[in-house]
């Protein structure tokens, strides 16, 4: 042994040796098992497909509930599940398809859904209102608009696809 | 960093002893490969508690995606296995360790048996070790159900008929297990779940660690 102090002691060596080798022998052992459990967090989001629901010439400046199905695919389950908007036509003439699901805590509005509002979408949770538009009425809960889905003309059917959230219109 | 949160703990609840307690004692020359190599034999019994923990473990992430139901549990198994990253292997470990596990378990039990260690004042710990030997055979078994494909309902099919050839107890044992007198069907599956995830391993729990308190009660047994 020299004169010089011993930077490690044998005692410790051996510590981070064990630590080292046992942490190294975890993680291998949870490594798959975690990249396992985030998986669905890292999974990419589908883009939905387009669905024709309507003619155009049937719809009308009054929204309107339209209602189809599409069949999704979660995980080992695949069913049939039903997908609501409500559509008009602007004064435009453009057509205008918002989804239902109201943006304070996801419950379903309703054109005209109470008395004292017959010219706004109404949700019944919590009061909250959205003019025709789609923008919610200020002092309402929703904190936002109603979502747009996207949608095409086809041969005079409209399809509609993905919803998409107002800031990004 | 780590020290003075350590340090904080151990201030207010005096933690050092019981870690201690647990991990800092010395281990025997005759039980220390390094002195002779033939002390490997006595590392069987931590290989099983190792390859328990991989169980344990690999078993908890599995329910993640399995479902103990006879319409989805063998759709859900190969949704995790093919659609799920590393699906594969986290059910590989699970299945090659059941096999695994049994071998360190008869190879432990092997060498606490030659070794005579199991003689006073250690029987009771040799009791405990077989019932802990017969948990693990019915985790194995319960668990080969769990699947829901071909193998598992005939090896399952055979169990209950082997159970039901009991005297007396016979049918109502086969009843019991598979939850219904004729079908081996969607009560049997929930049945073995419930047994594979709650109840075994529950039993499991309790027994090792009474394994592992006499052990450290009692000190491992002495050289040949």
């Amino acid at each position: 042994m020299s004169e010089k102090r011993q930077q490690v002691s044998r005692r410790q060596f051996l510590n981070y040796t064990l630590t080292g080798v046992g942490g190294f022998m975890a993680a291998g052992m949870l490594a798959p098992m975690v990249r396992f459990a985030i998986d669905p967090a890292l999974q990419a989001s589908s883009k939905g497909d387009f669905k024709a629901v309507e003619d155009v010439e049937n719809i009308t400046e009054e929204p309107t509930r339209i209602d189809w199905e599409i069949d999704q695919v979660d995980a080992w389950y695949e069913s049939t599940v039903t997908k609501t908007a409500w559509v008009y036509k602007d004064e435009n003439g453009d057509i205008v398809a918002l989804s239902p699901i109201c943006k304070h805590l996801g419950c379903m509005v309703t054109w005209a859904g109470n008395d004292d509002y017959p010219d706004q979408f109404y949700c019944p949770c919590h009061d909250g209102r959205y003019y025709k538009s789609g923008e919610n009425v200020p002092n309402t809960p929703p904190p936002e608009g109603l979502d747009f889905y996207e949608y095409k003309i086809e041969d005079g059917t409209l399809l509609l696809g993905p919803t998409k959230p107002r800031g990004e219109a | 960093m780590l020290q003075k949160l350590y340090d904080w703990v151990d201030e207010r609840v005096d933690i050092t002893p019981l870690w201690r307690d647990i991990a800092d004692h010395e281990v025997p020359e005759h039980v220390n490969p390094a002195h002779h190599f033939s002390a490997f034999v006595y590392c069987f019994g931590g290989l099983t508690f190792f390859v328990t923990v991989i169980q344990i473990l690999s078993g908890m992430f599995l329910t993640m995606y399995y479902v103990p139901d006879i319409e989805n549990a063998w759709r859900s198994v190969y949704y995790l296995q093919t659609e799920v990253a590393h699906g594969q292997i986290v059910r590989g470990m699970h299945h090659w360790g059941a096999s695994v596990v049994i071998v360190m378990l008869f190879l432990h039990t092997l060498r606490v048996f030659f070794q005579g260690a199991y003689k006073k004042p250690r029987e009771l710990n040799w009791m405990v070790g077989v019932l802990l030997f017969f948990i693990m055979l019915g985790l194995g078994l319960t668990g080969y159900l769990l699947p829901w494909d071909n193998k598992a309902y005939f090896a399952t099919q055979v169990t209950l008929e082997i159970a039901e050839k009991v005297p007396f107890i016979g049918e109502a044992t086969k009843t019991l297990m598979a939850g219904d007198p004729n079908i081996v069907g969607a009560q049997t599956l929930t049945r073995f779940f419930a047994i594979h995830v709650f109840f075994l391993p529950a039993a499991l729990f309790a027994l090792m660690a009474v394994h592992f308190i006499l052990i450290r009660k009692q000190g491992i047994s002495g050289p040949l």
